[in-house]
């Protein structure tokens, strides 16, 4: 947990051995809530976001490797021009973090409207650079490359579109936290997964953009 | 307990009997759902394994379900893939973790639920449709694939063309294992974040029994390893599907044509299977080390030898099998400075290993012991591990395993340490907790019966493969009498498959005890075995969120076994200390 924040009730615990206990106040409330999840605390949501992202980053550095070792076993890499696009959809991400930024701001002081207009704004950016990631594949079908025209080429589709699918994730999570019903979920916490989640999707892809630029 | 019933603190379970037993968000339902998704997987891998020692021994005769009754060669590769992919899967992988982790580990750590109860659903129907694919797969055109469960490129990456069964047989597998990992990740992260934050009152990392942190060294290992084996079989489809060139080298021919594929490597493959693979053997293993370690410590009525040793050395084990990979690769041509790195590292595991089984010896030394159905398959499980483990260390030479590795010397040794041990570890589990499942005891006897067949049984199955590997018996040969020097082995075939004939017969024996017993069992008290842990202090049935609203207050470790000046030879963990009667 980088960070807590005083709108959370979130306690910390020893990770290693000493004897004090968990917290046991996440346990009220919560009543009769279908499927048993009484006395869930709100931090294990942030543990939660946590660990996957650490799965996931196994699942892209799988790819990133398979990249690497494909480059230079197979003797056949061909270069390819990448698609002057992807700077732009890099920087649009890049400001949609620092809109989340500010949203996650203005929320902790209390600012509702100025939240969610902050919150809808990252959302657009995060759109807007799925739309640009689009056009880039487009870009690089009109040049001619194709997803099986060339290894390089498919790694270069591979790892937009993985990448592509989880920050679509990133966008449903964002929508719902922004707009739907919470029901197990407070709103602080939610937004707290969600940044967590998209800034690590927004750094994930700077590195993914470099390696393509400088490894392809 | 029911006073509590009604309060705020609990939550109603669902009323309707879909929501209930079918789409349920109970972690006990749902590990008892993965239970018995393993149970069924078990038994067809079980059926597929009779297939191969009945065709091993009489090649000619005539099964049903193949065409013409015979068993083709083709065919014997299908039944070993899917043999594997069956056992290595969806039973060793689900069910010590998945079945009874989901089972234990919220009650053992004072939990309500699991922390994430949808999630919990979802990776168990993720994992029954990957199943379902992959019996599926047997009943297309080409049938099953024959890849084996590791399916190496490039056969497993060019397609039909290669052979039968390597079409859409071979798809819908990668597809069936692609779910499998989104399960097991889904999976993962729940265990991880229930044992992080949901411990109750007290339970501090180094009191949690240490079944919990076997599940939860798993949950790591599992979390790291099926990510990479997500990634890859999204690579192989693609290879499949749309002509990429990831796995399949240039110019390969096949049957007489020559591939427009570019310079794929197969051993890419291999790599991320096996940065996948070994860690996947020790996903299978460790919760079984940390059920043993609780059977081993209740029935020699002694806390666990070394405790905190325990913990590290399960730790030392799932950090170093991410380093080992390499060590199923010794063939494949690799520098042999890598070979000697990877040789090194997996003689390391050795170290974390023999303290384990140091321990567990620690533990039985000077016990107390009830030799109880449970307690004997948790010794079965230290002497298949030994056993087992030994011929890892031969295995683990580069020189030895560039020639014993296409023998059955591996065949007996992953079988012994791996699916026997772990097998092993599930009947010690199923005698152990069936009476807190299911409110009644198993038939005692009838288990040790059990036991005695099946522990001789498995040594005179496994045992002498070792030898028919040494003296150069080929694995995956549907015939050993097409091969001049394999014919005088007959006689050694023969007595394993006779072996195994009778070691499967006795399994009927725990089917019928374990479906028998549900119903009619001698009812079962809340704590039959006296043990100390927190499922012990809840009610049979335990109640829909555990504890009904009544967390409990954890004073000390899990295994206050024999406590000196203790009346009662065990202390449970919730007991206050002014609880705690004296002796005299």
């Amino acid at each position: 947990m980088p960070h807590l924040t005083a709108t959370d009730e979130l306690e910390i615990i020893g990770s290693s051995g000493g004897a004090k206990p968990p917290a046991g106040s996440g346990r009220d409330g919560d009543g009769g809530r279908r499927g048993g999840s009484s006395g869930i605390p709100q931090r294990v949501y942030v543990t939660g976001i946590t660990i996957a992202m650490g799965g996931i980053l196994m699942f892209f550095m799988a790819l990133v490797s398979a990249f690497i070792v494909r480059k230079g076993l197979g003797g056949d890499w061909l270069p390819f021009g990448m698609p002057r696009i992807l700077w732009l959809n890099t920087g649009i991400l890049l400001a949609s973090s620092g809109a989340l930024i500010q949203a996650r701001r203005l929320f902790k002081r209390g600012d509702s409207g100025g939240f969610r207009h902050w919150w809808a704004v990252t959302t657009v950016l995060g759109l807007l650079f799925l739309v640009g990631q689009l056009i880039a594949w487009r870009q690089m079908v009109a040049a001619g490359f194709y997803l099986a025209s060339n290894a390089s080429n498919s790694f270069f589709y591979v790892l937009t579109a993985a990448h592509g699918l989880h920050l679509l994730g990133g966008i449903a999570a964002l929508l719902f936290v922004g707009w739907g019903r919470l029901r197990k979920l407070t709103l602080a916490t939610g937004t707290e997964i969600v940044s967590y989640y998209w800034h690590f999707l927004d750094g994930l892809w700077v590195f993914l953009f470099l390696l393509l630029l400088l490894g392809r | 307990m029911s006073a509590h019933a009604g309060s705020i603190h609990h939550s109603e379970a669902p009323k309707g009997w879909i929501r209930h037993y079918i789409f349920s968000l109970d972690h006990k339902i749902i590990g008892t759902q993965y239970i018995l998704l393993g149970l069924s997987a078990v038994t067809i891998g079980v059926i597929l394994s009779l297939i191969v020692r009945l065709h091993l021994v009489w090649p000619n005769l005539h099964i049903w379900g193949f065409a013409n009754g015979i068993v083709s060669p083709e065919d014997y590769l299908r039944v070993i893939t899917m043999h594997g992919t069956l056992m290595v899967f969806f039973v060793l992988t689900t069910v010590p973790q998945s079945g009874f982790g989901n089972y234990f580990l919220p009650i053992q750590i004072g939990a309500p639920d699991m922390a994430f109860p949808t999630i919990n659903m979802l990776s168990f129907w993720t994992t029954f449709l990957a199943l379902i694919v992959l019996l599926a797969s047997a009943f297309v055109p080409g049938g099953a694939t024959i890849s084996g469960w590791t399916s190496y490129a490039p056969l497993s990456a060019v397609g039909e063309i290669a052979g039968p069964g390597l079409g859409l047989g071979q798809t819908l597998w990668v597809v069936s294992i692609a779910l499998f990992c989104g399960g097991s990740l889904m999976s993962a992260i729940n265990f991880l974040g229930t044992t992080i934050d949901l411990r109750t009152k007290g339970l501090s990392l180094m009191r949690m029994p240490l079944t919990v942190w076997g599940w939860f060294i798993t949950a790591c290992l599992a979390l790291l390893a099926f990510g990479v084996l997500l990634a890859a079989c999204i690579l192989l489809l693609l290879d499949r599907l749309a002509q990429t060139s990831f796995f399949i080298p240039a110019d390969l021919s096949v049957s007489g044509v020559v591939l427009h594929h570019a310079g794929g490597s197969p051993l890419l493959w291999q790599h991320l299977f096996w940065f996948f693979g070994h860690p996947e053997v020790y996903i299978a293993i460790l919760p079984a080390m940390g059920i043993i370690s609780h059977v081993l410590s209740t029935f020699s009525r002694k806390p666990v030898f070394g405790y905190k040793a325990m913990v590290y050395s399960l730790t030392a084990i799932g950090f170093l099998s991410f380093t080992v990979w390499g060590h199923h690769m010794f063939i494949s041509g690799m520098n042999p400075y890598s070979a000697l790195a990877f040789s090194i590292l997996t003689l390391v595991i050795g170290v974390p290993s023999a303290i384990k089984t140091f321990n567990w010896l620690g533990t039985l030394w000077g016990g107390r012991i009830h030799f109880t159905a449970a307690m004997l398959f948790a010794i079965g499980f230290v002497s298949l591990f030994v056993t087992g483990g030994l011929s890892g260390i031969f295995l683990a030479q580069p020189a030895l395993d560039l020639y014993l590795h296409d023998t059955s010397y591996v065949i007996g040794h992953f079988h012994l340490i791996m699916g026997v041990a772990a097998i092993f570890a599930m009947f010690a589990a199923s005698y152990y907790w069936f009476p807190k499942m299911f409110g009644h005891m198993m038939n005692e006897t009838l288990g040790k019966i059990h036991f005695w067949f099946t522990f001789i049984g498995v040594y005179c199955i496994f045992m002498p493969m070792h030898y028919l590997g040494y003296v150069g018996e080929a694995r995956r040969y549907a015939s050993t009498e097409s091969v001049n020097y394999m014919i005088a082995l007959h006689p050694v075939n023969m007595f394993i498959s006779f072996s195994a004939f009778v070691t499967m017969s006795a399994q009927l024996l725990f089917y019928f005890n374990f479906f028998w017993s549900i119903k009619h069992g001698k009812p079962a008290e809340r704590n039959p075995w006296h043990g100390t842990t927190l499922e012990w202090s809840v009610s049979t049935p335990v109640p829909h969120d555990n504890f009904a609203g009544d967390y409990p207050t954890v004073y000390r470790g899990p295994y206050e076994y024999s406590v000196p000046g203790a009346a009662d030879d065990f202390i449970p963990q919730h007991l206050a200390p002014e609880q705690v009667a004296k002796a005299g």
